[in-house]
């Protein structure tokens, strides 16, 4: 979850951001979100969508900054640092946390949402009080050529939840459709001593190669790191990666 | 010449196409929901493809520098298919979204009761959120379809000037005209209109409200009609302002007039570093 500090942040950020209409849709955004969390989840998340579901829906035209020529919308929201979102991204990902989403509010905000906004529920996976039910809203984000969802699905909730194969998989995905691996949270604890990580990139490398083609310089970072020795507590975390559910 | 394509099927349209776009100017499309060849037979098939227009060919399209949007609706012709009209009341959830800058296709096919309906309950639900509508004319008994859709219409709570009437041609210009709403022209390779009577049109009626799409789809059809449409305007005379307010400025203003119009693209696939910001506005 968000600490208090770091919602009080966000919102600061957004407020020197958005200009005098777009401050106050937001404040009436959270304020329904806060109200959907105080009820509970209440009707099934298939009945007609909550009113900070239609705000989560349209923050991107009601959320943009309020000088287009000078804004710096584009650029990430820089608190807190491990969240790189634009204005929208983290407009949505405080009206799920707000809102407190349970993982199947999640899900169906996913599954017939926009890009933009199954990005942001890949954002906010790991601030909310989801346990592994999300992971296969992670598991579709990877089986996509969106570059965009793929790159918001390896985040901190990925690095701590998906098993080793399917992590392993979501890697290569990467280095596959050139998102950076920087992108991949947890990357040095997990890759650590993977040898079956080392294996597949080898391969991959094999194949570039064989077609005449560019290796990409993140495979031969992630494969270094393959090459070290995980630390024993960082081994415990790698050893005992989850399975979904 | 910059280029709007105000009604492109980029679905059923290739790599190939968007390049050849992009480089015959094209820097903006939208996407009508349509009509996919093959007919649905449930809701749900209708939900991935609004989802589709919503997600994945706005980030095919971004990958070759052009801003997609999108138009959502039940089409006239599965209007007509009851397993297929409860998406009626999934739509809600889609007009809401960002990338949906109006209502459509929307209009007649057959001119049938259940067209009827259709028709005007998505014509409010146009009005309900803000967005102006585009209007599929008829292509059998053209005429006749194009004044009883206006008569819906102006029956509707959406006021004409919100209203694109699409597929136009020399017999349904002036009706649409006379009543006030943007006009619509589809040239296609051999049939709906051709660049030489589009040309003639615009001469004859001005280039006011006109927008000019290719309507490209899985069809005999051709996406670089639009940039053929400008050159032939401008071998017959008529200046680049015109040109650009036609291919232009005349889908930007009907298309904005719900106030979700984002024309700059950045390139999703050039994350690395972030410095391939590619510009569609301008």
């Amino acid at each position: 979850m968000l600490t208090d500090e770091t919602v009080a942040a966000l919102r600061k950020e957004l407020g020197a951001r958005l200009d005098r209409a777009g401050r106050e849709w937001l404040d009436r955004a959270l304020a329904e979100a806060a109200r959907a969390a105080e009820e509970g989840p209440g009707e099934s998340p298939a009945a007609r969508p909550a009113a900070w579901e239609l705000r989560f829906a349209s923050a991107g035209r009601h959320c943009r900054p309020a000088d287009p020529a000078t804004s710096t919308a584009d650029a990430p929201v820089e608190v807190p640092a491990d969240l790189p979102l634009d204005t929208a991204d983290a407009v949505r990902v405080l009206l799920l946390h707000t809102a407190r989403a349970d993982a199947l509010r999640a899900a169906r905000l996913y599954e017939r949402g926009t890009a933009a906004e199954r990005r942001a529920v890949l954002l906010a996976l790991p601030h909310l009080d989801v346990g592994d039910a999300a992971v296969p809203i992670v598991e579709d984000a990877l089986r996509t050529n969106d570059t965009r969802l793929v790159a918001a699905a390896v985040g901190p909730y990925a690095a701590d939840r998906l098993d080793a194969h399917t992590w392993r998989h979501a890697v290569l995905k990467c280095l596959f459709t050139g998102v950076p691996v920087a992108a991949v949270a947890g990357l040095d604890r997990r890759a650590r001593g993977d040898a079956e990580l080392a294996r597949m990139l080898r391969d991959h490398a094999a194949e570039r190669t064989a077609a005449g083609r560019p290796v990409p310089a993140d495979l031969h970072r992630v494969l270094d790191l393959t090459a070290s020795t995980p630390h024993p507590e960082e081994d415990r975390c790698a050893s005992s990666t989850r399975t979904s559910t | 010449m910059r280029i709007f394509d105000p009604h492109i099927h980029m679905t059923s349209r290739t790599t190939d196409d968007y390049e050849a776009m992009y480089a015959a100017g094209v820097r903006a499309v939208v996407e009508p929901s349509f009509w996919l060849g093959q007919p649905r037979t449930s809701p749900e098939t209708f939900l991935d493809y609004f989802d589709s227009l919503l997600g994945w060919e706005p980030f095919r399209a971004a990958r070759h520098g052009i801003a997609h949007h999108c138009t959502i609706a039940l089409n006239p012709k599965e209007a007509n298919d009851p397993r297929c009209v409860p998406v009626l009341d999934e739509l809600p959830r889609y007009l809401v979204k960002d990338g949906v800058v109006a209502v459509g296709e929307i209009g007649y096919d057959s001119m049938t009761p259940a067209e009827d309906t259709a028709l005007a309950a998505q014509l409010q639900l146009a009005a309900d959120h803000d967005l102006p509508a585009l209007v599929h004319t008829p292509h059998r008994d053209k005429l006749a379809g194009l004044l009883r859709t206006l008569d819906v219409v102006r029956e509707s709570a959406l006021p004409v000037e919100r209203v694109l009437l699409d597929h136009l041609n020399e017999t349904t210009v002036k009706a649409a005209k006379d009543a006030g709403c943007w006009l619509g022209f589809s040239v296609y390779p051999d049939t709906k209109m051709d660049e030489d009577r589009m040309v003639a049109i615009l001469r004859e009626y001005g280039p006011e409200k006109v927008l000019v799409n290719s309507a490209a789809d899985w069809g005999r059809s051709d996406p670089l009609k639009t940039r053929k449409v400008g050159d032939a305007m401008l071998a017959a005379g008529f200046d680049t302002d015109d040109v650009d307010r036609v291919l232009w400025r005349n889908p930007v203003a009907f298309y904005g007039l719900g106030g979700r119009l984002a024309l700059d693209v950045a390139d999703p696939g050039a994350t690395h570093e972030g410095n391939s910001i590619l510009r569609g506005g301008s």
